[in-house]
């Protein structure tokens, strides 16, 4: 895993569903400065690969995947 | 990255066809398409005022499963399709897409339909904005 980077806002989407935690996250990264971190907490199973292609679209860098039980913690540094 | 686009042919009005709708272009609109929904016939029909206000239909072949279908999606909390059209356009580059044919079809003029129409057109306009990616006709 990467170093723990400091955490500028998080984003809570558990219970969320397909679109709602990529939906949420763009709105969210907009809310943080270019080169802060948004962590993102998710249950819904498509949350990962959804939010990883979301970032690979837009540009922005995810730094670290955890599962932690059912939630999937998500680490996006905004980019632009 | 730039120029991915996906356009979508609302052609249907029944609300198990019009939540993919909601989904993929809020969906798209989150990463940075471009999205444009054109709202022709039935799908148009569904954007007017008065078909916002009634009872979603579910398609005759899965009828007996609207009423669990609903509740399902009121259990998970799930936003109806056309909140997903309006979050999509809060967060990215959406524009709704009206059909004037079906318009004068149905006796609609554009203050009768959603207030997140963009404008009312026509197909050589919509094959003008949906060149060069992705179409899909619901």
């Amino acid at each position: 895993m990467s170093q723990e980077a400091k955490i500028a806002k998080t984003l809570d989407v558990k219970g969320m569903y397909c679109p709602g935690p990529v939906m949420e996250t763009a709105k969210a990264i907009k809310q943080i400065n270019v080169g802060e971190v948004l962590e993102v907490l998710a249950t819904d199973p498509a949350a990962k690969p959804d939010i990883e292609a979301w970032a690979r679209r837009t540009g922005h860098q995810i730094l670290d995947i955890q599962q932690q039980g059912g939630v999937t913690r998500i680490l996006v540094k905004r980019a632009k | 990255m730039a120029g991915k686009k996906l356009s979508i042919i609302v052609f249907s009005g029944t609300v198990d066809k019009l939540m993919p709708v909601g989904i993929l272009a809020s969906g798209a609109a989150a990463s940075g398409y471009e999205v444009n929904l054109f709202f022709t016939f039935w799908g148009l029909n569904a954007i007017s005022k008065n078909g916002m206000q009634a009872q979603p239909q579910v398609d005759k072949n899965y009828e007996q499963m609207g009423p669990m279908m609903m509740k399902r999606m009121m259990d998970m909390k799930f936003p109806m399709w056309h909140q997903m059209v309006r979050e999509a356009k809060e967060v990215g580059e959406v524009k709704v897409y009206a059909c004037s044919t079906t318009m004068e079809f149905f006796g609609l003029k554009k203050e009768d339909l959603a207030d997140f129409v963009d404008d009312v057109v026509g197909v050589a306009t919509f094959l003008d904005r949906a060149e060069g990616g992705t179409t899909l006709f619901i």
